[in-house]
């Protein structure tokens, strides 16, 4: 049957409401099931080996004295992960990023890893293994990489994107280039201009769960894999790949998750965990430290951004300009395209031009942070923008309000718009409340506007109708956000029936078709969509077994509030019939009834939010207290608002940390020094205000339910309202994320010192 | 790895003193366990000091307290006496990690993790605490700031164990106060931090002071021209101004991870003046 994914504008009667997800009692009890959780018999503890070197030549690698160590079971390294991916060059980095082959990209690239009956021996082992390294020149700093005497990661790169195709090998692995009209032209109409250099520092995606999985190999060449990921599905195809095994012999399960955003969509232990069961022959249990997390998974780009953007008199933007360069670790990446992408998203400009290039640097491989690339960009513009329309002397609000993107506004990276929420955020913004609320000494206000595409993609969904009539729904997009409970909601309101009758897994591999992973702010958007699919399809076979049981013709049988219903004269003196009813009879009927459905969810609706910040800035030692916060965010149509709330909360608390402190720090010597949560600084709850929401409901037309993606889109402004509310707290603009109290101070008095 | 839990100072010096590798005494662990679990040390012998008898009170003698060394800090929160005499020390120690942290966390393993940021004691050493060192040379009482030697290190002989904390019991118009710059507002570390100890006479004159200083040099800095620059006058705009420069004048920080070479300069003089302020106050200055 053919799927209708248009906008219906329909009346809900269980989306909408709130009730408490599927997962909650488990995970508040213990009771839940995450990376670590999962234990065989017989299992082997794995530990991997790392690099201290930030960019060193692998030479020779002894591993004899560990594999004699008693207790030891398996010792691999690359030669244990022959490479299988014939020509694809991604999969090729993956590949090199989980075990270096010849050189060493950074401090904690993984070189060796062991099996060991526990943890002692496993440590024990990897202190025996010898490595010659021949120490690199490195580079760790985004700009200082893009300078032509920097130390080369990879001399088989050659920048692409450029006119010319370059002689020599580079750093810089890819320009890519945006907009529209001219942007020359466009400043000749500016009577203000705003020029300014922006940078920003490397942040960990902080989720509080290390990376962990069992990995059990048969001798028969099948495999199982527990693991902690946002997408097993995609985890299958790699695994699968990397150690050339058929997709179907490995099942991978997906656990609870504590913490992605974007983090948990890359393998980095899963393939040695695999290549050492294989080796040992025993389940190999592996589990990143704190250290190794941050080392050697996540995290987003170090950026250096310049922004350029012109005014006229009346407050119309006439031009606006973007250089980004994004740190992309020591791989190939498309994170600085992103960022120029997004970057003047939100806005409606006759001209502009933004220019990405990914620069290559010895820290660990870029991964997503919830909408990837976006909030740097987004501190950038944002707060040139803030500074644009003070020189104006317009109010920053109605400065944006001016100039915000439409309905059909072609947008800086190209599609033109259908409805979108950037006006209506804004227009939320300055009437509410928090904009009018008095400010005391040394406080400030700052505003800010993000964007996110969001996405949609690959969904497959399994409804399937007990006996009892209850129903289980067995989904493929891993919940990261309260997404059984909205899908629970989604399934009740399609089938009418009470959101308790349902109850909503993650299936495995094995049970479900292929899932693209839970990113892009897809979850709900396109697990919904499929699951109002699957319901539909459930519905027509209710119907079916409806018609048989009273002997009419299907097409004489509606579906209505959970009921078979005859309609037509004829018909009229039949009593309706429960979907509980109908599935008691299933047996004599034709057996079970389930509906399916397989789709790729096209249409996600962009996504905007405007943020209102207060701080406090004290002026004698650059400390920051933030005061009151507030997310306006349009959400097409929230199915569940308080897992809404909760992602826009979370987005904000996130966009704090890294506004304020978090920050990856290099040595001259290339290590990480502060990989542990003391010193790479989430905030803790006491430096977060209660953060307040308001949910903007401007439907999708490309979903039944006019449901957009909301994961994402509210780490995008943070930076910039913070930002924003620093600076006009403490009368200087800062241009250096994180701002930290030394940064301020140091601000403050330059300031001061003029 | 051996773990004993001796239950006399005697033994336990005995057992730390004929120890052949590597071995370590445990208090509430929240240095020794973090330590261990993250593979920086691997002790042999592990010496938990908690059973040992009277090592985990606060007895209130004829000169003034003295504080096991197994009293965890939260316990020096719930002592009224001590919080009304010490409030500096007590809020220091109240400081230390979390909540959680704080119920196992001692004053002593603070002194003795010699880290020049340690919370304790900036306000232990503007106290003029002193610590009592057990060995097997017998007992002896020094200045807490002669513990810590440098990052890591201090001046325990092998075999020595602080038994206890001594404070002084209080003169009528005297306190202290503690103040520390962290980036976050709890489970963090001293960027810089300042200890100030004020006794005043009955005008409000400072008779005797004592300022330290954390996370500023190797070890803690008692800074003694700090001192001399607030005796004899009223905390005035003047006096702080002056406290503020000479604490700054006084550090050797470090540029790191956690704060500037100028950053610490400034916020240590910024912290002396507050903490100062409050001190005076708490002492009834006006």
């Amino acid at each position: 049957m053919n799927f209708d994914p248009r906008y219906s504008g329909r009346n809900f009667t269980s989306v909408g409401t709130r009730p408490i997800r599927p997962d909650g009692v488990d995970k508040v009890t213990g009771r839940a099931r995450y990376g670590a959780d999962f234990n065989m018999a017989g299992q082997l503890v794995g530990r991997v080996l790392r690099s201290p070197h930030a960019h060193a030549l692998i030479k020779k690698i002894d591993t004899s004295k560990a594999e004699k160590l008693a207790g030891v079971k398996a010792v691999i390294t690359a030669k244990d992960l022959p490479d299988l991916t014939n020509g694809d060059a991604a999969m090729y980095d993956i590949l090199d990023n989980c075990m270096a082959r010849t050189k060493a990209l950074y401090d904690g690239h993984a070189v060796a890893a062991v099996a060991a009956v526990d943890a002692r021996t496993a440590r024990q082992a990897l202190k025996l293994i010898e490595i010659d390294y021949e120490v690199l020149p490195h580079v760790t700093d985004v700009d200082e990489a893009m300078q032509h005497h920097a130390p080369l990661i990879n001399d088989a790169i050659f920048t692409e994107g450029l006119e010319e195709k370059p002689v020599k090998p580079s750093n810089v692995t890819k320009r890519s280039q945006f907009g529209h009209g001219d942007v020359h032209q466009g400043f000749g109409h500016a009577d203000f201009v705003v020029e300014r250099s922006f940078k920003t520092e490397q942040t960990h995606q902080g989720y509080i769960e290390p990376h962990a999985c069992v990995a059990s190999v048969s001798s028969d060449g099948t495999a199982d894999l527990w693991v902690c990921t946002q997408g097993h599905f995609v985890y299958r195809q790699h695994c699968a790949q990397l150690l050339g095994m058929e997709a179907s012999k490995l099942r991978v399960t997906s656990s609870e998750i504590g913490g992605g955003f974007g983090g948990k969509t890359h393998v980095w232990a899963e393939p040695v965990a695999l290549a050492l069961s294989r080796k040992a022959g025993r389940p190999v249990k592996l589990v990143m430290t704190r250290d190794e997390v941050f080392r050697a998974s996540g995290p987003t780009s170090a950026t250096s951004i310049d922004i350029k953007i012109g005014a006229s008199k009346d407050g119309i933007i006439t031009a606006a300009e973007a250089t980004l360069r994004y740190s992309a670790g020591p791989y190939a990446g498309s994170w600085a395209e992103i960022g120029a992408m997004t970057a003047f998203a939100c806005y409606r400009l006759e001209n502009v031009k933004t220019v990405g290039f990914e620069v290559l640097v010895n820290r660990p491989k870029t991964a997503a942070y919830r909408a990837p690339s976006a909030p740097m960009a987004a501190f950038a513009v944002e707060s040139a923008i803030d500074e644009l329309a003070k020189e104006v002397g317009i109010d920053p609000v109605e400065f944006r309000i001016k100039n915000a993107a439409q309905e059909g506004t072609k947008s800086s990276y190209g599609p033109v718009y259908g409805p979108i929420g950037i006006g209506p955020t804004l227009e939320a913004v300055k009437n509410h409340p928090h904009m009018k609320a008095p400010l005391k000494k040394n406080q400030g206000r700052g505003m800010a506007c993000g964007f996110w595409f969001n996405f949609g993609g690959q969904t497959c969904v399994d409804l399937n109708i007990g006996m009892d009539g209850s129903v289980s729904l067995a989904v493929g997009t891993v919940d990261v956000g309260g997404s059984r409970a909205s899908l629970s909601l989604v399934a009740a309101e399609e089938l009418g029936i009470d959101y308790s009758q349902l109850k909503a897994i993650v299936a495995d591999t094995s049970s479900l078709g292929y899932n693209d992973m839970t990113d892009g702010s897809r979850g709900t958007f396109s697990s919904s969509m499929a699951t109002i699919s699957a319901a539909r399809n459930a519905i027509k076979t209710l119907r079916e077994r409806a018609a048989q049981m009273w002997d009419i013709g299907v097409d004489d049988v509606v579906w209505e509030q959970g009921h078979a219903v005859a309609k037509g004269q004829k018909h009229g003196n039949l009593g309706k019939l429960s979907l509980k009813e109908i599935a008691a009879e299933s047996g004599k009927t034709g057996g079970p009834i389930a509906g399916h459905s397989e789709l790729v969810a096209d249409g996600a609706g962009v996504s905007f939010a405007t943020h209102i910040c207060d701080i406090e800035v004290d002026p004698e030692t650059g400390a920051t207290r933030v005061i009151r916060y507030t997310v306006v965010q349009d959400a097409g149509k929230a199915v569940h608002p308080t897992y809404v709330e909760g992602q826009y909360q979370g987005g904000a608390a996130q966009g704090i940390g890294w506004a304020l402190n978090e920050e990856y720090i290099y040595g001259k010597d290339g290590r990480l020094q502060n990989p542990g949560f003391l010193d790479y600084r989430i905030p803790v709850c006491s430096d977060l205000p209660m953060i307040d929401t308001q949910i903007l409901e401007i439907p999708n037309p490309n979903h039944p339910y006019g449901v957009r993606g909301v994961g994402e889109t509210s780490i995008v402004p943070p930076l910039a309202a913070i930002a924003n509310a620093v600076s006009n707290a403490a009368g200087v603009r800062m241009t250096h994320i994180p701002m930290s109290a030394p940064r301020i101070l140091a601000a403050i008095e330059a300031e001061r010192q003029g | 790895m051996r773990y004993i839990r001796p239950l006399s100072i005697e033994d336990a010096v005995g057992q730390l003193a004929k120890a052949v590798g590597p071995a370590a005494i445990l208090a509430g662990g929240s240095d020794l366990l973090v330590r261990m679990k993250g593979g920086f040390v691997e002790p042999d012998l592990i010496v938990d000091i908690k059973s040992i008898a009277g090592l985990s009170e606060i007895r209130e003698t004829a000169d003034g307290f003295s504080i096991g060394a197994a009293v965890p800090c939260a316990v020096l929160g719930e002592n009224k006496v001590l919080k009304q005499a010490w409030p500096g020390v007590v809020e220091a120690a109240k400081l230390i990690g979390s909540k959680q942290v704080q119920g196992r966390c001692t004053i002593t393993g603070n002194l003795c993790n010699a880290s020049p940021a340690a919370d304790s004691v900036p306000a232990l050493v503007a106290a003029g605490a002193k610590a009592v060192v057990v060995g097997p040379a017998g007992r002896r009482t020094i200045a807490v700031e002669a513990v810590p030697t440098a990052p890591g290190r201090t001046s325990l002989a092998k075999g020595e164990i602080i038994e206890a904390i001594l404070l002084d019991k209080r003169p009528p118009r005297a306190s202290d106060a503690y103040l520390r710059f962290i980036p976050r507002t709890e489970m963090d570390i001293a960027v810089v931090s300042a200890g100030v100890n004020l006794t005043l006479d009955e005008a409000g004159i400072i008779k005797a002071a004592r300022v330290a200083i954390g996370a500023a040099a190797p070890t803690v800095l008692l800074v003694a021209e700090a001192a001399e620059a607030l005796v004899g006058r009223k905390l005035d705009e003047a006096a702080l101004e002056r406290l503020a420069k000479i604490c700054s004048g006084a550090c050797r920080p470090i540029d790191d991870k956690r704060g500037t070479i100028e950053f610490r300069r400034k916020v240590a003089g910024v912290l002396a003046r507050r903490a100062a302020t409050t001190a005076y106050a708490r002492a009834g200055g006006k």
